[in-house]
């Protein structure tokens, strides 16, 4: 019954990680660059649960679900440290904050 | 063509593209909406592997509570949009996008003719019990029930610490 082979879930996973690493790459917006980590994450999730069903093995999904749990507790602390610099900094573009350099 | 082919080729495409239109955008927030429209394809695609559950968590974690902490902190942050963003045609871009698109030639050559995979074929009642939310709560509380508290805890850190990070002026 299921005629799509696990190589198109693969694909598409590895496109959209590429897709966020050229964001983190090319944006200048702090805010923009934590998204496509975001992305890529999610990317990551569509692989584990591709095989996990696959496999007929719950274990990639509860992998998935930590990584949910993760992600939840990375962008909190992640956007908290942003209002911080911007407090600081008054900008939240990633070429001006540069307080550890010397 | 049955209707699951049809199915994963528009959602797929809706995913790609969308992730592609979020990282072309200058304006952040039109960004955060197309990760939101990015995320409800992925959950779409979940739901076609028969992972019921983290479908329905990838809805309501990702596009409702952690899209919505994005958005609120864009709103409160006064961000000038990008100019737009290939238009400048630095040299450093150009290469990241070189790069970038290299490995994902890379990476697709190994799945398309390597096949890691080795023709995996899904059983499919197997796959659908998989998925329920039954199966990975019994393995979820049994066998996994200390890396779940851990995240419990994890969560609570994370709380504390971005409340204090963002309360007061650090030096």
């Amino acid at each position: 019954m299921s005629s799509i082979p696990i190589e198109y879930y693969l694909i598409l996973s590895a496109f959209m990680f590429v897709v966020g690493v050229t964001g983190v790459l090319i944006r200048r917006n702090a805010i923009v660059v934590f998204m496509c980590i975001e992305l890529m994450l999610n990317s990551a999730n569509l692989s584990l649960v591709a095989f996990s069903s696959y496999l007929g093995n719950p274990i990639g999904q509860i992998f998935v679900f930590f990584v949910m749990t993760v992600a939840a507790a990375e962008a909190a602390v992640g956007l908290a440290i942003i209002i911080a610099v911007f407090r600081n900094k008054l900008t939240v573009n990633i070429d001006e904050i540069n307080i550890f350099r010397w | 063509m049955n209707a699951e082919i049809i199915l994963f080729i528009t959602l797929a495409l809706i995913a790609a593209v969308s992730s592609v239109m979020m990282i072309t955008r200058p304006n952040a927030v039109i960004s955060a909406v197309f990760l939101v429209l990015n995320f409800f394809a992925l959950a779409g695609l979940y739901l076609l592997l028969n992972a019921q559950f983290i479908s329905v968590v990838q809805i309501i974690v990702y596009a409702g509570a952690i899209m919505v902490l994005f958005l609120f902190v864009l709103m409160l942050l006064r961000t000038e949009s990008e100019p737009k963003v290939f238009l400048d045609k630095k040299p450093i871009k150009m290469f990241a996008l070189f790069i970038t698109v290299f490995v994902f030639i890379q990476v697709a050559y190994l799945i398309l003719v390597g096949k890691p995979s080795g023709n995996l074929t899904p059983d499919q009642l197997k796959s659908i019990e998989t998925g329920t939310i039954q199966s990975i709560g019994r393995e979820l509380y049994t066998n996994y029930i200390l890396p779940f508290e851990v995240a419990g805890f994890l969560l609570l850190a994370a709380t504390i610490g971005a409340m204090v990070l963002a309360k007061k002026k650090f030096e």
